[in-house]
């Protein structure tokens, strides 16, 4: 079997960029110049290349097209995109390395949120037919499955409320995130609903960014790395489209709910209750078990910067880069992708 | 210039809308389920397990197989959850502010997404009775339900949400469905573009020098494609040019601005190393050709902006052709 690692991240810092278009040229080629530079690599040693982003989110058709100007792509480079996170971008990066195809492949997503109306444009992936014509907006759809876990009892207010006021806090340390600080739980109790049961913390700020993870298999990836993170599990499963048929109490992660203990954890939840949601799912406990042994989100999480289209493949860069770093022996990473987390991905790493 | 942090002006940047209506077609199962809504009735599937799905699977979750029949629910039903839009979004169904719920109809099992016009958030609870209230004009869409409204005495009364069903007399099945998309956008130019469309404003033709390869290019994206570096060094080029490839365009279109025949044609401009797309005028379109060179017609001054409309159009410079060994390498 094919041993396929980790062996380089970067991302930018996620904002609101005006000197950013909608090809992400001007977000990713800076980030490519840092992740070669970490890795000793250029431009000609990767075997694939596989992109993640959205023409909706661009209002443009072939967005992606322009991004391939950021790798300088002469002579001719093997290359592909999915209209998902970048996170997906990944997952075939690594099928494409497992199949012996490649020996090494660089994803990147990139997303220029601020430009477009996000929660609009997100009404798009919802049922053609039967749904989208309504124009649900993402935050919305979000709040009706938050509400239902209120109900249910599985979180409050408060709990969602602490979660926000947690990866604040983690991400004051992250250069990269968008919002951070120390805020107090009963101030933003206090503060009006954007959604009810959603206030603003509750929902991920709106920025711009990009995100590149690299990939490499076997002696390659140890001549690239010192400790490369080795990907142990890699999958991703997706629920029915339809919103009120499926149990959106439940994350559809299957046997990936089940991971070998980790150090640490880093969740693409776009909304407080999803993270608390997706604890669940995976088994890394629930509200008020925050100081177990499993370290959830220390970069802040999606609640500080969720740069659409790059946040779920930062999740596994930030995962990975714990064991690169060795903070950790073992990191799961964690992307979404559509409404009310649809569609779930889970990676797992570990140093050797 | 944004890599190295001397981007000394913002990027030009502009309001754009896409607007396009999303036509699908609809399946026997989607059909049948407009169908009855533009007859002021709801259907949904029964799944093999017996639980009935409203609106309707096109595919059974359990069997993968179409439903063997739709059954009639609603119009009344549940709220199983709900969200509060206090400033509802352009497309949305009310202009007022209102609630998102999953309503479960009477007679389903799986809950539809619809909007529930109660006025305010405390009107709204989970468990609470709301009925379809009817649009006026039904065409066989989703809208064609405007909205849920609670179950109050009053509104139970009221004709407009308590009328019959219609018969199944209103024509043709309905077979399409049709989704206006309107999207708006801030569009931003990369700096380079921006100083490419600024030098335009001046009547000045600005382009980029690639470090690595020399390569010129105009407009510049502001990346060297083929190396993957910034192209940081600005290059003013003339207004002449040589045409490398060039059709005649014989069709007319919707928004044309010039009457055909008239040509379109690729002009490599002298010092650049990637050619542009514009029109060839003042000449018959019989006379261009490749190698021909042209030099560009400005609009008058006052008319400049930061567009590359600020070129008319390009015409014959009255030179002699350029040797096709000057060009053959950018076709």
């Amino acid at each position: 079997m094919t041993e396929v690692a980790v062996v380089g991240f970067a991302q930018s810092p996620c904002r609101v960029r005006e000197d950013a278009t909608t090809g992400g040229v001007e977000m990713l080629v800076p980030i490519f110049a840092e992740v070669f530079a970490a890795t000793g690599m250029t431009k000609a040693d990767i075997g694939f290349w596989c992109s993640g982003s959205s023409d909706y989110l661009a209002g443009r058709p072939f967005s992606f097209v322009q991004a391939v100007d950021a790798i300088g792509a002469v002579p001719p480079i093997m290359e592909s995109h999915v209209e998902m996170d970048g996170a997906w971008a990944l997952y075939e990066a690594w099928v494409k390395i497992m199949s012996g195809e490649a020996e090494t492949a660089l994803a990147y997503g990139f997303g220029k949120s601020s430009g477009a109306e996000l929660r609009r444009v997100l009404a798009l992936q919802l049922d053609p037919y039967l749904v989208a014509p309504l124009w649900p907006d993402s935050v919305s759809v979000a709040a009706l499955q938050a509400r239902l876990g209120i109900e249910a009892g599985l979180w409050t207010e408060k709990d969602m409320a602490e979660v926000a006021a947690r990866c604040r806090a983690a991400a004051a340390a992250n250069p990269a995130a968008q919002v951070s600080g120390d805020v107090a739980i009963e101030d933003l109790l206090g503060r009006p609903y954007v959604a009810d049961p959603l206030r603003a913390h509750d929902c991920a700020p709106v920025g711009d960014g990009a995100a590149v993870v690299i990939l490499a298999s076997g002696e390659r990836a140890r001549e690239l790395c010192d400790r490369p993170a080795w990907i142990t599990s890699l999958g991703h499963r997706i629920e029915s489209g339809s919103l009120g048929a499926r149990d959106l109490l439940s994350v559809g992660v299957g046997p990936l709910g089940s991971p070998e203990a980790v150090d640490v954890a880093e969740l693409h939840a776009p909304f407080t209750h999803q993270e608390i949601l997706l604890r669940r799912a995976l088994g890394l406990g629930g509200p008020g078990d925050s100081g177990g042994p499993v370290e959830v989100n220390p970069s802040g999480g999606a609640l500080c910067a969720n740069p659409m289209f790059a946040a779920g493949l930062a999740r596994i860069g930030y995962a990975a880069q714990a064991v690169m770093s060795g903070r950790a022996g073992r990191a799961l990473g964690h992307a979404t992708s559509g409404p009310a987390l649809q569609q779930n991905l889970v990676c797992v790493m570990e140093a050797r | 210039m944004f890599y190295n942090g001397r981007m000394t002006e913002t990027p030009l940047r502009a309001p754009m809308e896409i607007a396009f209506d999303y036509t699908r077609s609809l399946g026997p199962v989607l059909s049948q389920f407009m169908t009855a809504l533009r007859e002021r009735r709801i259907m949904g599937a029964r799944g093999a397990d017996g639980t009935v799905h409203a609106p309707p699977f096109e595919y059974d979750p359990v069997t993968y197989r179409p439903p063997a029949e739709l059954v009639e629910v609603g119009p009344a039903g549940t709220v199983v959850s709900w969200s509060w839009m206090p400033k509802p979004a352009a497309g949305q169904p009310l202009d007022r502010p209102f609630a998102w719920a999953l309503i479960r109809l009477d007679g389903a099992d799986t809950a539809m997404l619809h909007a529930v016009d109660a006025g305010s958030a405390a009107a709204m609870r989970t468990g609470m009775r709301v009925q379809a209230r009817w649009a006026a004009d039904r065409v066989g869409s989703i809208r064609d339900i405007a909205r849920f409204e609670p179950c109050s005495a009053a509104k139970t009364d009221a004709p407009a949400a308590a009328a019959p069903p219609q018969a199944a007399t209103d024509g043709e099945p309905v077979a399409m469905s049709v989704t206006p998309v309107r999207l708006r956008y801030q569009h931003t130019a990369s700096p380079a573009e921006s100083a490419y469309l600024r030098g335009l404003a001046e009547g000045r033709l600005v382009g980029q020098r690639c470090p690595a390869c020399g390569k010129v290019y105009i407009p510049s994206r502001g990346i060297c494609p083929a190396d993957g570096v910034p192209t940081d060094s600005e290059v003013e080029l003339p207004a002449t040019g040589t045409v490398t490839t060039f059709s005649v365009v014989n069709v007319g279109y919707p928004g044309q601005e010039v009457t055909p025949p008239y040509v379109a044609a690729a002009v490599l401009l002298d010092g650049a190393d990637i050619a542009f797309q514009h029109l060839i005028l003042g000449c018959d379109p019989g006379e261009v050709r490749m190698g021909m060179r042209v030099r560009a017609v400005w609009r008058s001054r006052e008319e400049w902006s930061t567009t590359a409309r600020n070129i008319s159009h390009f015409a014959p410079a009255g030179e002699p052709d350029a040797p096709y060994e000057s060009y053959a390498r950018f076709l």
